[in-house]
């Protein structure tokens, strides 16, 4: 089916994620961000005011926190507004008075009004930054009224840095700009606002004279301005594209850009990351970051190393998405993410080249060009002045000192062969063990030893053994030659085994990886049940990182329950012997992170004090619960990699536990459906099978009693008494299929095992049905020794009962019935013939299944509930039933019963 | 019909049940003394020392067991036990705790009857055959006195324990007893919940005496019960 597609026709995936969206925003507050360039413009003045004309209009205000700044306009807007008590809090002995979310939580107002966006609050406080308050109190459906200046923005930071000479800390993620309902510019010309400043309109803390000196310049306001405009115009745009979207006005659709990052361990990377996320934004594009660690990176110090992860962070809160990946060269590496991931930019940093020996190699921009093809390399410059860190030098890996000892070791080793050997060898094959020397060195110590290796052994070979002896004579230049050659093979020697190595251990770490995920996703799909998969998925989890693990699940409620399943690695205590100590403060954590399904706790930004990071399993239709985990390296939480890895083997146990739950719920709402459908039938069945047998009782009853005793001559008298103990005795019989059928349809039938002789049983079914076998020859075949099998006597009697009847209502009288058992190893055999009409052809399967006659409405009624409930007596006790035409004519159902009683081991 | 006629009370909480029986046992020769509730029972049980009790398990004031434990108490003639089809477990019970023989309803006069006639021959003389010192069923003979069992004249060896169970059924002859019962007094009290015993016992009496072992003439299974020895 081909889908046509009109430049018109808005992208589906837009579409859903733009109803997504609005789904969204419907349970969400709104956002509304009054923006200025820089302080001092009135933003909160202008916020105020929208507020007043809010609660003029009817609206539920109240300020959740406002930095008066002891302005006496503002003072003036603030009063007949509801306020929130702020929360003090003392931090290095200072009061604070700070905005307090839970009450604003519990306050539950329309709209609140939240002051300084980018605020960072205090230790103690439920997030490190406000704006994330302003996104749970959004969460929690509250509109939200707030300000926040342009040089907080994430993305403009560094360039505000450049402008101003200040470095603001206080940062606003660029998204929460993106997504805010609403933001209304309040712009002040420089002019103006420098005009206010000198009349002591804005205030400003106590440095006042730095911060004006520093930052209310008439550039550095001009510059702010621009950026603010400009951050303000490319968010109307995006609406703009957003509205002709909506309403299909398409006359341009931007390719998707992709753009990709790479970052490296040096201070530039930083930089690297808010150019790509500027970039992304301006193409609207989607934007990747990655770095990529080779062999020579893992080498780097600590610090280093953190500093990538930082900056991994940086712009995954820009919105980037990361990856850390490893292998051989980085430009590889890089290339075939781009490729994989469709990126039609890559940004790499303009390298710094301080060695010789960098010069000499190809640069990372070198070979990216060499090998982009389509896709285009932006190549960033550091800033004239900029301070750039350059990269640490290497520490070499631990002494050398043995490895260059042992290489000349093995070239004196090589010497003494050679001496030994100088009279019997020609010098090409002395030079030879030399060479082996060598190549053994480069192959076990690397390109150092070996090289020293080559120099001491050509050397000592053209010393030693070459004429003239013990010295270097001026024709021995030719043995430059041999020298180059076992340099050469030397080098290359050691770089393959070096390369080798590296390889190996990449693919060691990668397969590590996979196999960590393959291992756990194999595991999980063998478990059924959600407390093996919890189980699981703590192990798989204590095996990567260590430490302790617990998940902990909601209750129906929604509200997370102590942690009832605690593992600690390689062992599994059973429920409630030991619990992970979740001190209630840690709950609460928990719950936050199960509720906005975020992670939150140790190396969040949401209460990095705990001690434990709380990962939500996050399925596709909802949060299952959350994972809790104290590693025992807190450090391993801010490799990207390895909670990338978590990230993954949680999802993997939300997907499976929702996967189990999804097919639980899919099982009994079935088993609901068929039920409804059975008692639909079984009602109809009812009511036909029911009055039949009530007709003729209560007509044969009536006509007995009808009439002047004795009017009835004792042949019609004995007629309507047949009738009548017949009917009730078919009666009987339907209300026992009935009875036993519904205690059968149980989830797990109460069986009352015991030991059981099938002959007897035998003997008593037929025994029982005397009445209904009549004339008839039933005639039993039993193998001599028949075992003792485990069942529930009374059952095991019905299913014989149900299958003889059956034979003997289906068969014209006086034609035989044959009952047979046999057994082998693990199975008893149990077969009933006759010789009657023989099964429906192609009706042999169906002929167990409910309210099914042999054949149509016959004389035979009574539901056919029988061979039913044999079935399900043979199924509850583990064993298999059929039918089939018997050879010769007529029947033959045989039911095998397992002698062991290893089936259900639980029954009982 | 010069002897007297022989007294029984019945306890059974549905009238119409207890129509139809007292209508049916007057009609064949019995004095039924009928009980709605197990107290109205128990008073008339004491009022009129009947021959035998009919008892059914679902009574609305006390449980059939309860009311055979207390009764059991201080008398020692036949209880009958009428009981419906999902309470097998209770007529085990109640055949465990003092009840001679049960009926499942519905059930014909007929079965009724033969357990009356049973239950009224253990009356007379507590076991069949003690007087005599010999067991006779057909073609079954049970010698007690030379410990000799014959079938149609031909001796049978049977073991020790094959011969006590092979006794203690044909002694309590028509009368059911369940698996319980049957060990606590072949194998002892220590041996009461091992019924695979009584089935390998039982088949190798079976396959010893019974000319079809499949279709038993004698040694009758009540399944989910125990053993019962034909009375004809």
């Amino acid at each position: 089916m081909a889908v046509e597609r009109t430049p018109a026709r808005p992208d589906p995936d837009e579409l859903l994620q733009r109803v997504q969206r609005e789904a969204r925003a419907a349970a969400r507050g709104r956002l509304k961000v009054f923006f200025g360039a820089c302080a001092g413009v009135g933003k909160t003045y202008a916020m105020l005011e929208a507020a007043r004309k809010q609660r003029a209009a009817g609206t539920d205000v109240v300020i959740g926190y406002v930095e008066p700044h002891g302005r006496i306009e503002t003072e003036v807007l603030l009063t007949g507004l509801e306020r929130l008590p702020t929360q003090q809090l003392v931090h290095r002995g200072i009061t604070l008075a700070e905005f307090d979310l839970d009450a604003a939580l519990r306050r539950k107002p329309r709209l609140l009004l939240v002051d300084e966006l980018a605020h960072s609050n205090p230790p103690g406080t439920r997030h490190a930054k406000r704006w994330q308050d302003v996104r749970e109190l959004l969460e929690a459906g509250i509109d939200v009224f707030t300000t926040v200046n342009v040089q907080h923005l994430e993305s403009a930071n560094d360039i505000v840095a450049r402008i101003t000479g200040t470095q603001v800390r206080e940062t606003v993620p660029d998204s929460l700009l993106e997504d805010a309902d609403e933001v209304e510019l309040i712009d002040l010309p420089p002019d103006d606002l420098l005009e206010r400043l000198r009349e002591g309109k804005i205030y400003l803390p106590d440095q006042a004279d730095r911060a004006q000196a520093a930052f209310f310049r008439k550039g550095n306001l001009i510059a702010l301005r621009q950026l603010a405009l400009r951050a303000t115009a490319d968010r109307v745009d995006a609406a703009m594209r957003e509205y002709r979207e909506r309403h299909a006005i398409a006359e341009t659709w931007a390719a998707g850009e992709r753009v990709l990052v790479c970052i490296g361990p040096d201070a530039l990377s930083e930089r690297l990351v808010r150019r790509a996320r500027r970039l992304a934004s301006a193409l609207h594009a989607e934007w990747l970051a990655a770095y990529v660690e080779t062999p020579g990176l893992q080498r780097l110090p600590q610090a280093a190393r953190d500093r990538v992860l930082r900056t991994l962070k940086l712009a995954e809160s820009l919105g980037a998405q990361t990856s850390n990946l490893s292998g051989e060269t980085v430009a590889d590496e890089l290339l075939y993410l781009a490729r994989q991931r469709n990126v039609s930019k890559i940004i790499v940093g303009k390298p710094v080249r301080s060695h010789l020996f960098d010069r000499l190699r190809p640069s990372l921009v070198d070979a990216l060009i060499r090998d982009s093809g389509d896709i285009d390399i932006l190549v960033v410059t550091s800033e004239p002045g900029a301070p750039v860190t350059a990269l640490p030098r290497l520490p070499k890996r631990s002494s050398r000192h043995p490895a260059y000892l042992k290489g000349l070791a093995a070239v004196a080793l090589a010497t003494l062969i050679c001496a030994g050997l100088f009279r019997i060898l020609g010098l090409t094959n002395l030079v030879m063990i030399y060479l082996l020397a060598v190549v053994w060195v480069a192959a076990r110590y690397g390109r150092g030893p070996s090289v020293l290796a080559a120099v001491v052994g050509v050397g000592l070979f053209d010393f030693l053994f070459v004429e003239p002896y013990f010295s270097f004579a001026v024709s021995d230049t030719q043995y430059l030659l041999t020298f180059a050659v076992m340099l050469t093979v030397g080098l290359l020697i050691s770089n393959l085994t070096a390369q080798g190595r590296r390889g190996a251990s990449v693919a060691r770490h990668r397969e590590r990886r996979m196999r960590e995920l393959n291992a756990l996703s194999s595991e999980l799909s063998r478990e059924r049940s959600r407390e093996q998969l919890v189980r699981v998925l703590c192990q798989h989890i204590l095996e990567a990182v260590g430490g302790r693990a617990t998940v902990l699940l909601p209750d129906t409620g929604g509200h997370l329950l102590d942690p009832s399943l605690f593992c600690t690695r390689g062992r599994v205590p059973p429920p409630g012997q030991t619990r992970f100590p979740v001190p209630g403060n840690d709950l609460g954590i928990a719950q936050w992170a199960y509720d906005h399904q975020r992670r939150a706790g140790l190396g969040t930004d949401t209460l990095a004090s705990a001690d434990a990071v709380y990962l939500p399993l996050k399925a596709l239709q909802r949060c299952i619960g959350v994972l809790a985990l104290r590693p025992r390296e807190p450090r391993q939480l801010e490799v990207p990699e390895q909670m990338h890895l978590l990230d993954a083997m949680v999802n993997q146990a939300a997907v499976a536990i929702e996967r189990v739950e999804l097919a639980e719920a899919a099982r009994s709402a079935s088993i609901e459906i068929e039920s409804e459908r059975l008692r639909n039938a079984l009602l109809s069945a009812i009511s036909h099978d029911f009055r039949t047998p009530l007709a003729t009782i209560i007509g044969a009853a009536t006509t007995l009693l009808s009439g002047p005793p004795g009017d009835i001559d004792e042949k019609h008298r004995r007629t309507l008494l047949q009738s009548l103990l017949g009917e009730a005795e078919r009666l009987h019989r339907l209300a026992g299929n009935l009875l036993d059928l519904s205690r059968l349809d149980a989830e797990r039938p109460a069986l009352k095992r015991d030991w059981l002789a099938i002959d007897e049983l035998i003997g008593a079914a037929l025994a029982q049905l005397r009445g209904v076998l009549g004339v008839r020859v039933a005639r039993v075949e039993l193998a001599p020794e028949l075992p003792l099998f485990p069942g529930d006597e009374i059952l095991i009697g019905q299913l014989l009962i149900n299958l003889i009847e059956n034979a003997a209502k289906h068969t014209p009288s006086g034609s035989p019935i044959e009952v047979a058992a046999h057994a082998d190893a693990d199975w008893l055999h149990v077969t009933v013939r006759d010789r009657g009409p023989g099964l429906p052809v192609g009706e042999e399967q169906h002929i167990f299944e409910k309210f099914q006659r042999g054949h149509a409405e016959g004389a035979q009624s009574g539901f056919g509930l029988g061979l039913t409930i044999a079935r399900a007596i043979v199924g509850a006790h583990g064993g298999q039933i059929a039918a089939r035409q018997r050879e010769g004519g007529g029947a033959e159902f045989e039911f095998t019963l397992p002698l062991h009683r290893a089936e259900r081991p639980a029954d009982e | 019909m010069n002897e007297p006629r022989i007294r029984i009370v019945l306890i059974e909480d549905d009238p119409q049940i207890r129509r139809f029986l007292v209508a049916a046992l007057e009609i064949h020769g019995y004095e039924p003394h009928e009980a709605a509730t197990a107290a109205e029972g128990l008073r008339l049980v004491t009022a009129r020392q009947p021959d035998m009790v009919i008892v059914d398990l679902g009574l609305p004031d006390l449980s059939g067991l309860d009311l055979i434990r207390r009764l059991r108490e201080w008398y020692p003639r036949p209880i009958l036990v009428l009981s419906a089809r999902t309470r097998e477990q209770d007529k085990v019970a109640a055949l465990d705790s003092g009840a001679d023989d049960y009926l499942t309803k519905p059930f014909g006069i007929e079965e009724l009857l033969a357990r009356l006639r049973v239950a009224a021959r253990h009356l007379a003389g507590q076991r069949t055959g003690d007087a005599s010192g010999r067991i006779e069923a057909g073609a079954l003979l049970i010698d007690i006195t030379a410990r000799r069992v014959q079938v149609r004249g031909a001796d049978v060896h049977l073991t020790p324990r094959e011969y006590q169970l092979l006794l203690v059924l044909a002694g309590q002859r028509g009368k059911v007893l369940t698996h319980r019962q049957l060990l606590r007094e072949v194998w002892g009290p220590a041996h009461v919940e091992s019924p695979h015993y009584l089935r390998i016992y039982m088949r190798a009496l079976r396959t010893k005496i019974e000319d079809d072992p499949a279709q038993p003439r004698w040694l009758l299974t009540e399944i989910g019960v125990g053993y019962r020895f034909a009375d004809e």
